[in-house]
């Protein structure tokens, strides 16, 4: 169980405390609110026909006898569907690499959606799909991240004249100097291949036009910034026509629910049928090949260099990210870890050379961390290679480069300022609770046995909060420096509090987020608190739960407009007791003369007088209890300086993980034996959401490691489609995580909380990494691919080249 | 169109279906019983699970026809009369063995069956029993610690 809260723990009678989680009472009770859920009368249910080349002509489509199928509505094509709206949003200035849902006249990876059909029933959809002809003409596709770069490799998207989306080097600091002035290097390529989030719940979005309101309404299982604006874009119609219901709940996504392109054909198909709502919910191989939900797929090659010491001067890195046939926001991947691209350590400058290439798979999208977490694993990857090198053991080596505690707030080479943080306490805490001694004892008497085993530690940084402005140094026309979040509250004449979120959940707990901070600045009971989730007509400004961002942006929002009705009664009760208002003190709702306590006004009397009592009110003042606050992200909001240097995100979390595994030598198969923690993420707003995103995220970071991969064949068919050839991690690859909690509060944030929902997964695929070469280094070999499935380590182990 | 007359959550139910419907469609679509979620569709996931006369089965891989005749029990059943939640619907929301909630009713299927062998379980036993079960949020181990409880509230109860 996670350990009590040390001294720097604030003092609070809800934020920390161990709650049940508001949530929890409907979803663990089979009440959720799922878009699959939603039945709106009439329904008409889409299903989709993918393209089986991974790129071809698209010659003729022949839907006549889908079309004449009885309870078929509409057939509807790629080149139909493109005559009708604009692109989807790309985000990079590459105007001639265009997306929209359905191919046009062109297919870029198998599984490509061609063509939809909208039925009365999924099945007839589905019987309809296979009576739709398509001629195409098959056409060499381009599969492997380094040939695309290569002159002669066929071109995904012609226009554009070149597999390059975006290329740019960085140099931050005297990388040159520090280069020269090291006494030594050392150079490595580590490998991070294609893999997701895969939540359980696929993606599903429901569409129903409103004729008489000119309103498009939307049910979706979405998380994503800007979803309502990509969709008036694409759709042509004004913003304000655009509804997004925010009370549906999704069923996971850890960043990838991001069906732009389904809902622009339910959205459009309702449209062009008067208004008739549509849905299309994915099937697991919709979502598997052609949902466009894979994550990143990388090859770093980085040069490290070092003093002999153990101290790290500077780093090289090329990063060479596939983003797949249709970028999206894949591509800032690379810019993300821009935010803590020396990790947790002293570097002093840091060359970046990101490059994205478009391939015929299907499209990236965001996958927790956005990018930092291939990223962790390589600068982890370097550190650990480092040690090796020069023989030193791996946590003094990470100890003599932590940026120490009293160097905080701690610029980066990037311009990036960490919050605060206590690097060298967290480790020695994680050190402890894994017990090193111990796990070296049991890894050497397991290496005495003639076994494979290894200790695995790896620390990473987790960056919450979202200020994007890696968007501006990756493209100058995203002139964006605003990334606000917005909360509304209202208290009722009964006293009960309501508050008002803008955007979706799916599992972060943030009705609980909100309910808790409101109700520790209020003094009111959380569980007495309501949170909604408003629409996107009727909500505050909001980018969405992404970044780690909501216990820092929401909470910070919840606790603003909270405060402000706290003023509010201030002034109410200081003109009805006669006193000024630095003469009242305040306790559980209730406002007492200071000078003479038996003189006081509680809660219910205050919301009367608020709502029905305009003659006692303070001249002015404005009848009713309602606020609203909206909160620009601490310590940006500028624009990088001529060095790129630029603030991105404001707040820094830090974990330390430790695993001791074993390797079969037969097989290859890794068991992990033991896996402890220690992590800070500031104030912990909800002791179990944390310990469960933490957790979550390690197991997550396991897939990552040792199993995920969404695999294609040289020939560009896509290999894992199904959760038998995708494979994630049961309860029984997920070891018991041991955790241990510490707090350095940021100064940036209303309660000196930070976000918590990647750490896990940024800081467990190094970790595992580390563990599996610690055990390969007594046979002098080196596996710095992930995952690293049991046949691949088989075939390190048993000489095989075809690693 | 078949009718099919089941018992769901100890109640006599029927309808008619298409002979290609699967259970789960059946039950969420034509029987309005919408806890139970579609996750895979090919049997690994555990999302779709349901107990069917006393065990857990994929009611994605049944059609609607394989279970006329036959006893169903859904999350919706491990609900108490009223309505609110059962002692392992309520040890979820304390262990909070759960985030996004979508894996969560075939988890607390799975729990349901096992507790109804043992309320005391090891921690092998709990592993084998929802071994079968994928959640992506959680890393399964707040889910133990919520089968534990309720196993644990179910033997103080008895």
């Amino acid at each position: 169980m996670t350990a009590p809260l040390d001294s720097h723990a604030p003092n609070t009678r809800y934020v920390a405390r161990k709650r049940r989680v508001t949530e929890d009472k409907r979803l663990a009770a089979g009440r959720g609110n799922f878009v699959q859920d939603i039945v709106l009368p009439g329904m008409l249910h889409v299903a989709v026909l993918a393209s089986p080349h991974p790129r071809a002509k698209i010659l003729s489509i022949d839907t006549s006898a889908a079309l004449a199928l009885p309870g078929v509505a509409a057939v509807l094509t790629g080149a139909q569907l493109s005559a009708a709206t604009n692109p989807l949003y790309g985000g990079l200035p590459t105007p001639e690499v265009k997306w929209y849902p359905l191919a046009v006249d062109l297919t870029r990876y198998a599984g490509e959606w061609v063509a939809v059909v909208a039925a009365t029933s999924r099945g007839l959809a589905e019987d309809a799909i296979e009576l739709i002809a398509v001629e195409y003409e098959s056409l060499p596709c381009i599969i492997d991240p380094e040939a695309a770069l290569l002159p002669d490799a066929p071109l995904v998207h012609p226009g554009h004249k070149s597999n390059v989306l975006y290329r740019q080097t960085f140099t931050w600091g005297p990388v040159a100097d520090d280069f020269a002035k090291a006494e030594d290097t050392l150079t490595f390529r580590a490998r991070w291949n294609r893999s997701s989030t895969v939540p359980i719940e696929t993606f599903g979005a429901l569409a129903r036009w409103d004729i008489g309101r000119e309103i498009i309404e939307i049910w979706a299982s979405i998380q994503m910034p800007n979803y309502a604006e990509q969709i008036a874009a694409s759709l042509r119609i004004p913003l304000n026509s655009v509804k997004v219901h925010h009370d549906v709940d999704v069923g996971g996504s850890y960043g990838v629910k991001r069906g732009i392109k389904h809902t622009i054909i339910v959205a459009h198909l309702s449209r062009m049928l008067g208004g008739v709502p549509v849905r299309l919910i994915e099937d697991r191989l919709d979502n598997m090949s052609g949902g466009d939900a894979h994550g990143p797929d990388r090859i770093f090659d980085t040069t490290v260099a070092f003093d002999k010491n153990g101290s790290i001067r500077s780093l090289k890195i090329r990063a060479l990210d596939d983003a797949g046939a249709y970028p999206g926001r894949g591509p800032f991947q690379l810019g993300k870890p821009i935010a803590a691209l020396v990790g947790p350590y002293t570097i002093n400058s840091v060359e970046y050379e990101a490059i994205s290439v478009t391939t015929n798979k299907t499209g990236q999208v965001p996958v927790r961390g956005f990018g930092q977490s291939p990223t962790n694993f390589m600068i982890e990857t370097a550190v650990d290679k480092v040690a090796r090198h020069l023989g030193l053991d791996r946590l003094e080596i990470r100890r003599r480069n932590f940026i120490a505690p009293n160097a905080f707030p701690y610029e980066i080479p990037t311009g990036t300022k960490y919050d605060s943080g206590n690097y060298p306490a967290v480790l020695d805490k994680g050190i402890a609770l894994a017990d090193w001694q111990h796990l070296t004892l049991r890894r050497d008497a397991i290496r005495k046995e003639g076994r494979l085993a290894g200790i695995g530690v790896a620390t990473c940084l987790e960056p919450g909060g979202g200020n994007n402005m890696f968007e501006y140094l990756m493209n100058p026309a995203a002139e964006i420096t605003t990334f606000m979040e917005g909360c509304g509250i209202r208290v009722d004449s009964s006293g009960r509090i309501t508050g008002i979120m803008g955007t979706t959940t799916s599992g972060q707990g943030h009705e609980t987020l909100v309910a808790t901070i409101m109700g520790e600045e209020l003094e009111r009971e959380p569980d007495d608190i309501r949170v909604l989730h408003a629409d996107s007509l009727a909500g505050l400004p909001t980018r969405s739960p992404v970044a780690s961002r909501m216990a820092i942006m929401l909470g910070g929002a919840a606790a603003g407009a909270a405060r402000k009705i706290k003023d509010k009664l201030i002034k109410i009760a200081a003109h009805n007791l006669g006193v000024g208002e630095s003469e009242l003190d305040y306790d559980g709702g209730t406002f007492f003369d200071r000078a003479n306590p038996a003189r006081k006004l509680t809660w219910e009397q205050l919301c009367i007088i608020a709502h029905r009592q305009y003659h006692k009110l303070p001249a002015g003042l404005e009848p009713g209890l309602q606020a609203e606050y909206v909160w620009q992200v601490p310590g940006g909001g500028q624009l990088p300086d001529a060095q790129d240097k630029v603030q991105l995100y404001p707040c820094f979390s830090f974990q330390a993980h430790f695993a001791l595994i074993e390797i079969d030598p037969g097989t290859g198969k890794v068991s992990i034996l033991d896996y402890a923690l220690a992590h800070d993420c500031g104030t912990v707003i909800n002791p179990d959401i944390v310990r469960g995103m933490i957790i979550g995220g390690v197991a997550h970071g396991i897939g990552a490691a040792l199993y995920e991969q969404f695999t294609y064949a040289p020939d560009g068919q896509f290999m894992s489609a199904t959760f038998a050839d995708y494979l994630m991690p049961s309860v029984f690859e997920v070891p018991f995580v041991r955790d241990v909690e510490h707090c350095t509060p940021s100064p940036l944030t209303s309660h000196g909380q930070k976000g918590s929902g990647e750490g896990g997964y940024l800081g467990a695929p190094a970790c595992i990494a580390s563990a599996v070469n610690d055990a390969l280094s007594t046979r002098n070999l080196c596996l710095d691919s992930l995952p690293m499935h049991m046949m691949k380590i088989e075939a390190l182990l048993n000489g095989d080249s075809q690693t | 169109m078949s009718m099919i007359k089941l018992t769901v959550n100890g109640v006599a139910r029927s309808a008619s279906a298409e002979p290609r419907m699967s259970l789960l469609d059946f039950l969420r679509e034509n029987l309005g019983l919408n806890a139970t979620h579609m996750g895979c569709e090919h049997g690994v996931c555990g999302a779709c699970s349901v107990i069917l006369d006393g065990a857990p089965v994929r009611s994605c891989l049944l059609f609607a026809v394989q279970a006329d005749g036959h006893a169903i029990t859904t999350a919706e059943g491990l609900r108490k009369d009223d309505g609110t939640p059962g002692v392992i619907m309520d040890s979820f929301m304390e262990a909070h063995g759960l985030q996004c909630g979508y894996c969560t009713p075939g988890m607390m299927i799975a729990a349901h069956a096992l507790l109804e062998q043992t309320t005391s379980p090891s921690d092998d036993e709990i592993h084998e029993a929802i071994g079968g079960n994928l959640c992506r949020c959680t890393g399964y181990a707040q889910i133990v610690e919520a089968i534990r409880l309720a196993g644990r509230r179910m033997k103080d109860a008895s």
